[in-house]
């Protein structure tokens, strides 16, 4: 269990998060869910330790805070926004860093690191440079160096947990489904999930639950079809937008619609 | 350098066993560069015949013996270590400002361990007796330790916000650094005495020439221990290569490994300066050839930087003595004619990496 109470932040003289709390359950898909600014990164950033924040945080009942950080790297990895790397390290050695940072040395670290990039459907990019793929490349390779962190989603010490910020931001639509799919998955097994994203319609396919931030407080937390509505939506993007059950089996389509008044 | 792209070994993008077959190789060289080394001179000794009197029991010329014993065996050594420590020195900077041109000879590192060498050559004498006689022949290595240091924290602290360096700030307060340590280097020359002012002299040019067993029992273990230190920072020096928040998400203790990186830095650059002066570009070369090659996987690259710096120096030792022979080259020339092209083929090849 992921749980935060009165998480404040200060970036400068800014209050960014104003004594927020949460929960994420293992076994679960949690998204963050807010507009620009709203504090969904620097949010995922106190819970990774990133950032300093007042408040308490637990990860399966231990401070974060307070784990030796070869002990936190087992328990949780972390995908960021941005990955700019400095050296000419080929996509296998990248994930490598993952696999190693769980433990696994030699062949053993290889295999996994292989099996993680066939998970993002990059098998057979293992000997390209990371640094001459596309963005959405590099995305994916950075995804896989954290599952090779965190492969087995339930450890000895408990579940394991994947920290996403916006990890389909820059990737086409088939691979931010299967991206999204894995990350379900790993719930299924009993990993835990924590995600920021943007996307509304795909959140709505994937959590099981949603955390709406506004202006650095909770607007909303609950089951996915709770969160999810068209009012509550509207009222913290500040646009109107639809959220229409349809297909088959039935799902969600979110859809922001245009007000006609600010035509012209 | 073509094969880069090509798929190495048994699994396609692992260069584990590339860089393995690469220490052999460098192991060799090294042997190389150290039988060159001490075959040639201007005195005319005949390493063979020398060897051959040492396993026939007959024992060396008197002749032999000093060239061989005193002057070009600590001068191989030295050339090693310092070789070595430049290339390591070099490697673990890059790692740690995440950039191939950090070298502590152009950032102002090897300057300010020249400005602390020559603090205490010339002012060492107004220590207090006590703390002179504690520190004895450590004086000059120590404070060119802490020159190197002070520059370090300096550099970091003014070029990296929030864990990411600035390459404008960081050559540019490199260079006011070592203009600074010019500067006040320039301004104890007026204080320095005639046997002080040889010694500074040899600092500016850099030189193996001063070479000798004292001078090496000080500064080797330093350059030694601080090469070892390195070794347990090749996995976090990995890790940052994607910044210092992804280290820290693998389990790298960020905080703890640059601070031991930068006292490494310090020390074995200081050690370096202190019995040779300033060796510039051994520290960008080594690593960036070794990256080309083998990757930049640091737990093979700082060994082999360590040997292929160690047998670069040494042959540019050779180079410096053997050109105008009898008479000496700085091998400070050397190291620059070949370093210094390289540094502009980094910039044209990977003007993304620098755009400042």
């Amino acid at each position: 269990m992921l749980e935060a109470r009165d998480i404040t932040v200060d970036l400068g003289k800014r209050r960014i998060l104003h004594g927020l709390s949460l929960a994420a359950a293992p076994g679960e898909v949690t998204i963050v869910l807010g507009p620009n600014g709203s504090g969904k990164t620097t949010l995922l950033r106190a819970l990774t330790g990133d950032v300093a924040a007042e408040g308490h945080i637990s990860l399966d009942g231990a401070d974060p805070r307070r784990l030796a950080p070869w002990e936190l790297a087992r328990r949780r990895a972390v995908l960021a926004q941005f990955a700019r790397l400095a050296f000419p390290f080929t996509v296998l050695e990248v994930v490598r860093l993952g696999a190693e940072a769980a433990g696994e040395v030699g062949a053993a670290a290889s295999a996994r690191s292989r099996a993680a990039l066939d998970k993002v459907d990059l098998a057979g990019y293992e000997g390209r440079l990371y640094q001459e793929l596309s963005g959405g490349e590099q995305a994916r390779v950075q995804l896989a160096r954290a599952l090779a962190q965190v492969w087995e989603p339930k450890g000895p010490e408990g579940p394991r947990w994947l920290f996403l910020d916006e990890p389909v931001a820059s990737l086409d639509v088939a691979h931010q489904l299967q991206v999204m799919e894995l990350a379900a998955d790993y719930a299924r097994q009993g990993g835990g999930v924590i995600a920021v994203m943007h996307d509304l319609t795909l959140t709505a396919l994937f959590a099981d639950k949603v955390v709406l931030l506004d202006a650095g407080h909770v607007a909303a937390e609950g089951p996915t079809a709770e969160v999810i509505r068209a009012d509550r939506l509207a009222r913290v993007y500040g646009c109107r937008i639809d959220v229409i059950a349809a297909g088959d089996p039935q799902r969600l389509i979110v859809t922001p619609v245009p007000d006609p008044r600010a035509a012209g | 350098m073509v094969a880069l792209s090509e798929a190495t070994g048994p699994v396609a993008g692992d260069r584990r066993a590339r860089a393995r077959r690469a220490t052999l190789a460098l192991v060799g060289l090294v042997l190389l560069a150290s039988w060159a080394a001490l075959a040639t001179g201007a005195a005319g000794v005949s390493l063979p015949q020398a060897l051959g009197r040492l396993v026939t029991g007959t024992g060396l010329t008197l002749q032999e013996q000093v060239v061989l014993w005193d002057i070009r065996l600590p001068r191989l050594v030295t050339g090693l270590c310092v070789g070595a420590a430049l290339a390591v020195s070099g490697a673990v900077m890059q790692g740690l400002f995440r950039n191939p041109l950090a070298d502590p000879g152009l950032v102002g590192v090897g300057a300010g361990a020249g400005l602390g060498a020559v603090t205490a050559i010339v002012l060492g004498g107004l220590l207090p007796p006590a703390l002179a006689a504690l520190a004895g022949i450590y004086t000059v290595p120590i404070a060119a330790f802490l020159g190197g240091w002070a520059a370090t924290l300096i550099l970091y602290r003014v070029s990296t916000r929030a864990g990411r360096t600035s390459v404008a700030t960081m050559l540019l307060a490199g260079i006011a650094l070592g203009a600074l340590a010019g500067a006040v280097t320039g301004l104890l020359v007026y204080a320095a005495d005639d046997q002080q002012l040889r010694d500074l002299t040899f600092w500016g040019l850099g030189s193996l020439a001063g070479a000798s067993w004292a001078k090496l029992a000080v500064a080797a273990p330093v350059m030694l221990a601080a090469m070892a230190g390195t070794l347990w920072l090749a996995r976090g020096l990995n890790g940052l290569a994607l910044g210092e928040a992804a280290a820290a998400h693998m389990g790298v203790p960020v905080q703890r490994m640059k601070n031991l990186a930068i006292l490494a830095v310090a020390a074995a650059t200081g050690a370096a300066v202190a019995v040779s002066g300033g060796i510039g570009f051994i520290g960008i070369v080594v690593p960036h050839l070794l990256r080309l090659a083998t990757g930049p996987d640091h737990r093979y690259l700082l060994p082999n930087a360590a040997l292929l710096g160690a047998a670069l120096l040494v042959g540019a030792d050779i180079v410096a003595r053997s050109v105008i022979a009898p008479a000496e080259l700085p091998i400070g020339i050397v190291t620059a004619l070949m370093g210094a092209p390289v540094f502009l083929w980094i910039l044209l090849r990977r003007r993304g990496v620098v755009d400042l």
